[in-house]
């Protein structure tokens, strides 16, 4: 239980501060590295009490494949002459400051008082749909029901994977110019007549081709 | 102090949140830290689900988060690719800068 405890304020304190440090940071691009160490930590945190399934999901999405996404967005686009110039505002010196950070505390004690003063419905415990069984796994109970009660909802998630990466592409995507492609619509079209020319040939002589 | 509960998980959901929600406001830097500080306070949303689902031995809460998972990737690539296309066709990603929709 104290091993638990311990680890647990160790893993919450790295992430409390990398998520500072993605928001201060100076450098876009460690930001992005704060950002990869902060879904770790968090991620440590739910394989600790017993998601684990979940928290290899976020290592795998997150850090193998969102974060690496952000890296290479960073890399392409010219962000570097922005370095140094942090939260500070070219027009109005910065008097959003106080403002955004006099919202953001009153919406963290909103938080913290509700935390400090909710219960439970009293039926909720009798209404539980799926109880989480200590006999088989955590992957294997949540892929028990992901395919079966929740076939819907999986099938439609796939399909908003499909449009993101669809849009993505056609958000990108751009003709340039002086770049040959194969077009199969003008190749199969194309006839004997423009293809094949017939030449009277003079003997001796030979035939002149203009191109 | 030594016991980990629920509220411990909540109160580290809250802070992560609130942190999300002070990059948002105070960013004058520019849009891919202000995406990064959504992906945060959907890490928060997810902290709140998995601590429930664990704390009332109910399962729901870890299929919420999968799909979660898969909204946030979708919504970061998407995003990701808006801001591509935003920067060739203008030169620069500052917020102060971004003025096209006159907002």
């Amino acid at each position: 239980m104290i091993a638990h405890s311990v680890f647990f304020y160790i893993f919450s304190l790295i992430a409390i501060v990398s998520a500072v440090m993605v928001t201060v940071s100076k450098n876009t691009v460690h930001s992005v590295f704060f950002l990869i160490l902060d879904f770790i930590s968090i991620s440590c945190l739910f394989i600790m009490i017993g998601a684990e399934f979940l928290g290899m999901i976020m290592l795998i999405v997150y850090v193998g494949a969102v974060a690496v996404l952000f890296l290479f967005v960073v890399m392409m686009l010219n962000v570097a002459e922005q370095k140094g110039q942090w939260f500070s505002s070219r027009w109005d010196g910065g008097t959003h400051i106080p403002v955004g950070l006099l919202v953001s505390l009153i919406i963290f004690f909103e938080l913290i008082i509700v935390i400090g003063g909710w219960k439970y419905k009293p039926d909720l415990l009798d209404s539980l749909s799926i109880n989480i069984s200590t006999e088989v796994t955590n992957t294997r109970s949540i892929g028990n029901v992901l395919y079966t009660d929740y076939i819907h909802l999986f099938q439609i998630s796939g399909m908003i994977l499909l449009v993101a990466m669809i849009g993505a592409i056609v958000l990108t995507y751009r003709e340039r110019a002086g770049v040959k492609r194969q077009s199969y619509v003008k190749q199969i079209s194309r006839e004997r007549d423009e293809g094949v020319d017939l030449v009277e040939a003079e003997r001796n002589k030979g035939v002149k081709i203009d191109a | 102090m030594l016991s980990i509960g629920l509220g411990h998980y909540l109160t580290l959901a809250a802070i992560i949140f609130t942190i999300g929600v002070v990059g948002i406001f105070l960013n004058r830097k520019n849009v891919i830290v202000i995406l990064m500080s959504i992906e945060l306070i959907l890490l928060a949303v997810n902290i709140n689900l998995v601590a429930f689902s664990i704390f009332i031995n109910d399962l729901s809460g870890q299929i919420f988060t999968l799909f979660i998972l898969t909204v946030a990737a979708a919504e970061a690539a998407i995003g990701l690719a808006i801001i591509v296309v935003y920067f060739r066709n203008s030169d620069t990603i500052r917020v102060e800068e971004i003025k096209n929709l006159k907002g």
